[in-house]
């Protein structure tokens, strides 16, 4: 147990944010979560540089028949090289995610904020809009949306990014709701801060911790959505390199060719667990940040 | 009271639903080409064509069109598929029956097993069983359903035990429950797709129920912990916690598309998959209109158990 | 082990604790071996500030420890002792005790009470649970009796009531009739009182008193309420930071403190006749003292007060005017023309006028729902939506702040209730106190530092708190950085809406030691809202009592307290609990 002269003496001018990750990386699962995650993206980054110097081949080219155990994990379906693709079919997943995740942060917390600190007609129209775009599941609206503009790259982004908002929002506003009732913008409005100011200075820099458990958990979901979208066959289009479609390609052949599969499906599944691990210990940390500032 | 929020809810319900058909419609119109063409294909004589628009009533003002259609929907006329030219009604009716099959069989499994686990992690926090549940639950509220999905088919049906038929394959026109070997592995998907959530939320809302101040008064009068627990703390956790059961039922609407195209299951995520590789928007529209109000129905219901079991808004409150 | 104790009084104690000691799980000492005995029929009030230990105390007798808090160690003992030592029993033999032979009050019955069950089931449940009475219409029989011991209804369709139909003086008569229901020997009481209003209290502690005589129940009444400590108890132990510091007869305690700790709580506590002089306190929290002695200290006070030059800017020498003759002298720093604000069909403001000198002070009194807050909020221009008018040096002001010119939001300043909610807990002490200057267009940053550091020096922080954040102050701290924001621009009127109600007694006392001396020193006129009728003689030199949007009482401090008009002003100062 620390002092509370050493807590004192130990630089207070240090930003409340960096003490949440600092709360965050203290627990060992955080840690485990971070481990998992770079590995993986290390893996998609790295993987199209590295692969035709590790395998000798690229990602799309026959390098023989089909299901044969040619190179470290075989051939695919198409006798195209599995591990080739594997290193080569991580980049734009992850890309694509991030992009979605952000689009859809970006739109959702403004959106969330301004509802909440407008309040009134504002707010219950555009969470009366909020609720029309909840009523469609996200999987069903990409697939409206893909059906009339076609699989394409900033679609998928687009769409992921759109259907995230409304989710994004409504945490925002209700975490923004249980800010603004406090008495320092009361206080601020009194000394006329202009709104955009408040909502800025006094009010983004409380909501970090729910906004940024809620990234976290946005961008668990781009990444199955991603990869789903792929899988379904209406995502990444062929021949093009991808986890989500390759195990939508080998599947049926689970038996001759396991890797073709197994390979994209941990990847995704070791990712998945790793942001999540990352975002749950985050979201405890943040937890117990606010029990701490209200003693 | 009770009845005019019940009402204003309902009413706000049908709203949404109007809107959401307006969106599912206008899609529609973005679409470009002649849909009466893409049904006929690049041959089709003038007649034929304009016989066709005719029937699809391409010919109408894009309101009269809207009317038709949604009016459609209420007479279970959904319009005709574009890719095989026969009535949307005919093509799905068996397919809602399966996906309603299976979704019902998740949810039967799911929200009592979540409400249980949950209370149980929540009374044994910080003991082995609830460490269990939360790793579990979290590593399985990460994972996309096709991953959960494929893990188990590696695991049932094709390397280590092989005893599940990894896919379904009743003969056309029979009925998926005929055949219950083949809904086991898609049921169980489901399943532990879903219930990690109720879990969570069960488990969260009960730490909190718990520690609150009603709960330690019912301690400090003597009431026994098995009563303190089932009489005062779990029904306050079971609001908050239907609303995280409306979503998830609401969720699986959409998740079950991924499930039923990994299984091959003849239910309308399946329909769905084939009808946007077709782009065949009548059955696209159908199928997201018909999920849009399934949402908004188990939503409103969700209002309602929220709505009944609160006191405060069941009876007026006095001085 | 308990002959130390006993030796006073020769009946049978209720209870007895001994070197009752308390970890957390982090394993600090936060009770640190205290020992009291309760007579049976009698109530020993365990008094202390917060984080003293005292609820922790209370709770332990009942062999009950929060989260966070591991199990006691130290002996208490019911009656003949034969029960056992309650700390160490088995939960099965613990549980047939609570409730039955040692029950509890809780403090905020609105939290305590099970939301969703009917308020007769309640009550029912603990009969049920230890088995008093042999069926539930014997069990219905005394429910309906405690109700009416308790002087609530006790019809079967006030039975059927939710706690939620319930106003917050009868929600907590349910739980002292839970609390009685079964026969009880000891009865722990958890700060009952507090959040009601004044004239509820009085009933509560009435009933309280009653029911404890009858019964011949031992009580430990626990409170930070000294007031109240006077009103009820006939024993009273003092505690601070884990440890029982006095203990005695409440006369003696309240009238002949020993200890060193008990006299400067003695001091801090406001007294409505303004025979005390709150302020001058020792230091009890680290505050600092008062250098000059306010206005209504002791009565020959303005006489010694050579440390103010202008000797008729003190508050206290200030003429007893009526308000009709203040109204012909000098255009008044603020007045209000009948001043109205409904929402919907509930009229919160309805006619208020009145107005305010320079360097006056005005205590604006009323309970909760009397409309103060919104008053004050609209004279600040928090809320734009009253009508009538405000009027400031003689010019009517715009509704809302953002409507008001820079200046007169410079001359207007207000400080909020809750110091933990009024600052912004991610910016530093520096930069929440620097917004209002760079409102009104200071840009340059080492002037501002330069600014703020003067106010955070009057209201003695000084230069060490700037960088700091909220969160690294306790409660009189931010409370006073809280009114440095509100002095940086050098106002003309401080309006200050509660300021001191969520604070401790003792910071209670140095908060309003700064105010007197900033009116002093800066001439300020002040506003200060408050529930709180005894602080009256301590801040104000005019009062004005606020019911239901109306002021039903106005004028000088000692014309309302020793003349009240209003049969609600003398309602209130009834019931004040005092101890003179």
């Amino acid at each position: 147990m620390s002092t509370v002269e050493e807590v004192v003496a130990q630089d207070p001018v240090v930003a409340r944010p960096p003490r949440l990750l600092a709360r965050m990386m203290r627990q060992p699962q955080a840690k485990l979560g971070m481990v998992l995650t770079l590995v993986v993206m290390f893996l998609a980054l790295a993987g199209p540089l590295l692969t035709p110097w590790l395998t000798g081949h690229t990602s799309t080219e026959f390098t023989g028949r089909p299901f044969t155990d040619i190179g470290i994990f075989g051939t695919d379906n198409l006798g195209r090289d599995v591990f080739s693709r594997f290193l080569d079919g991580g980049l734009r997943l992850i890309v694509y995610a991030a992009l979605a995740t952000a689009l859809g942060m970006v739109v959702g917390v403004a959106v969330g904020m301004t509802a909440a600190y407008s309040g009134g007609r504002v707010d219950a129209l555009i969470m009366r809009g909020n609720d029309v775009l909840l009523a469609l599941p996200q999987l069903v609206f990409a697939l409206l949306a893909i059906t009339v503009l076609g699989p394409q790259g900033w679609v998928l982004v687009v769409v992921i990014g759109i259907t995230h908002a409304p989710r994004i929002a409504r945490v925002t506003r209700s975490a923004t709701a249980a800010v603004i009732t406090e008495d320092y913008i009361r206080a601020s409005e009194m000394y006329a801060v202009p709104k955009w100011k408040i909502l800025l200075t006094e009010v983004l820099p409380n909501i970090t911790g729910p906004l940024m458990v809620e990234l976290g958990l946005r961008m668990t979901y781009s990444i199955g959505f991603v990869a789903a979208l792929s899988f379904l066959g209406l995502g990444m289009q062929p021949p093009t390199a991808d986890w989500g479609l390759m195990i939508n390609e080998s599947r049926i052949a689970l038996v001759v060719q396991p890797w073709g599969v197994l390979l994209p499906v941990a990847a995704i599944a070791v990712l998945t667990v790793g942001t999540n691990l990352l975002t749950d210990s985050l979201a405890r940390a943040s937890a117990d940040m606010n029990v701490g500032n209200k003693k | 009271m009770i009845a005019k929020m019940i009402t204003k809810r309902l009413l706000v319900s049908l709203v949404i639903l109007f809107v959401v058909s307006l969106l599912v419609f206008v899609a529609t119109l973005l679409l470009p080409g002649d849909p009466a063409q893409a049904i006929l294909g690049q041959q089709a004589t003038p007649e034929r064509l304009e016989a066709l628009r005719e029937q699809m009533n391409l010919n109408d003002p894009v309101w009269v069109r809207y009317f038709t259609w949604i009016g459609g929907l209420f007479t279970g006329n959904l319009g005709y598929s574009a890719a095989s030219g026969g009535p949307v009604t005919a093509l799905l009716s068996d397919r809602i029956q399966a996906s309603l099959v299976l979704m019902g069989l998740a949810a039967l499994i799911s929200i009592p097993v979540g409400i249980v686990v949950g209370t149980f992690s929540a009374l044994k926090r910080g003991r082995a069983f609830d460490h269990a549940a939360t790793g579990t639950t979290l590593v399985l509220a990460s994972l996309p359903e096709f991953v959960i999905g494929i893990g188990l088919v590696a695991l049932f049906s094709t390397s280590v035990f092989k005893i599940l038929p990894s896919v379904t394959m009743a003969p056309p026109g029979e009925a998926v429950w005929n055949y219950p070997v083949q809904l086991v592995l898609p049921t169980i998907t489901l399943v532990l797709v879903v219930t990690p959530y109720i879990v969570r939320m069960m488990r969260g809302t009960m730490l909190e129920v718990m520690n609150s101040g009603f709960v330690e008064m019912a301690r400090l009068k003597g009431v026994p912990e098995r009563q303190v627990v089932l009489r005062h703390a779990v029904p306050h956790a079971l609001a908050p916690v239907a609303q995280v059961i409306a979503i998830q039922l609401a969720w699986m609407a959409g998740g079950v598309v991924v499930i039923e195209f990994l299984f091959r299951y003849p239910g309308i995520g399946q329909a769905l998959v084939d009808a946007v590789n077709n782009r065949d928007v009548q059955v696209v529209q159908a199928i997201s209109i018909l999920i849009a109000a399934a949402y908004i129905v188990v939503n409103l219901l969700a209002d309602l158990v929220g709505i009944l079991t609160n006191p405060k808004l069941r009876t007026e409150k006095a001085s | 082990m308990t002959t130390n104790t006993m030796d006073h009084d020769s009946v049978a104690s209720a209870l007895c604790a001994t070197d009752v000691r308390v970890q957390t799980d982090a394993g600090v000492e936060i009770l640190h071996g205290v020992s009291f005995t309760l007579q049976p029929g009698r109530i020993l009030a365990l008094v202390g500030e917060s984080g003293s230990g005292k609820t922790t105390a209370g709770l332990a007798c009942m062999g009950h420890f929060r989260q966070g808090l591991a199990k006691g160690t130290g002996t208490v003992h019911l009656g003949d002792g034969e029960m056992g030592n309650i700390l160490e029993l088995p939960a099965a033999q613990l549980r047939g005790l609570r409730g039955k032979t040692i029950s509890y009050v809780p403090q905020d019955p609105a939290l305590s009470l099970n939301p969703s069950m009917r308020i007769g089931e309640q009550i029912t449940e603990t009969l049920r649970v230890h088995r008093v009475g042999a069926t539930d219409a014997e069990r219905r029989l005394r429910v309906t009796e405690v109700l009416a011991e308790v002087g609530l209804a006790n019809d079967p369709a006030y039975q059927r009531r939710y706690p939620h139909q319930l106003s917050g003086g009868q929600q907590q008569r349910v739980g002292i009739a839970m609390a009685f229901a079964c026969r009880p020997s000891v009865i722990v009481l958890d700060e009952p009182t507090t959040g009601l209003d004044v004239t509820t209290q009085a009933v509560v502690l009435r009933t309280i008193d009653e029911l404890a005589a009858r019964h011949q129940v031992a009580g430990l009444y626990i409170t930070h309420d000294l007031a109240v400590v006077a009103e009820i108890a006939d024993e009273v132990a003092v505690m601070l930071e884990g440890d029982i510091v006095e203990h005695g007869a409440t006369d003696q305690v309240l009238f002949a403190p020993q200890h060193s700790y008990t006299r400067r709580l003695l001091a801090a506590v406001p007294d409505l006749a303004g025979k005390r002089r709150v302020g001058q306190v020792e230091a009890i929290t680290g505050e600092q003292p008062l250098i000059v002695p306010g206005p209504h200290g002791i009565p020959d006070s303005t006489s010694t007060t050579p440390l103010v030059d202008d000797a008729k800017l003190l508050p206290g020498t200030m003429p007893r005017t009526t308000p009709a003759d203040t109204a012909a002298e000098t255009t008044p720093l603020l007045r209000l023309r009948d001043l109205s604000l409904s929402y919907g069909q509930h009229k919160v403001l309805d006619g208020i006028d009145f107005q305010l000198r320079e360097g006056e002070s005005m205590m604006l009194l009323g309970e909760s729902g009397s409309g103060k807050t919104t008053l004050s909020r609209c004279v600040a221009g928090l809320n734009d939506a009253y009508t009538g008018s405000i009027e400031l040096f003689g010019e009517q002001l715009a509704t809302g702040t953002r409507s008001r010119s820079s200046e007169d939001r410079r001359r207007i300043q207000y400080v909020f209730q809750s110091p933990f909610s009024s600052l912004n807990p991610r910016r530093t002490i520096a930069e929440s106190v620097g917004v209002p200057l760079q409102m009104s267009g200071i840009n340059d940053k080492h002037r501002r530092r330069m600014l703020v550091l003067e106010a955070l020096d009057q209201v003695r922080l000084g230069e060490r708190f700037m960088d700091r954040r909220p969160g690294d102050l306790s409660g009189g701290e931010r409370q006073r950085a809280a009114i440095a924001r509100a002095l940086v621009n050098a106002p003309s009127l401080l309006v200050c809406d509660e300021i001191t109600s969520a604070l401790d007694v003792s910071v209670q006392a140095s908060i309003l030691d700064l105010l007197r001396t900033l009116q002093t020193d800066h001439n300020m006129s002040m506003l200060f809202v408050t529930h709180n009728i005894a602080l009256a003689r301590h801040i104000s030199q005019r009062l004005a009592v606020l019911q239901k949007g109306k002021i039903v009482d106005f004028g000088t401090t000692d014309d309302v307290l020793n003349n009240p008009q209003h049969s609600y002003t003398q309602e209130l100062l009834a019931n004040v609990p005092a101890f003179d």
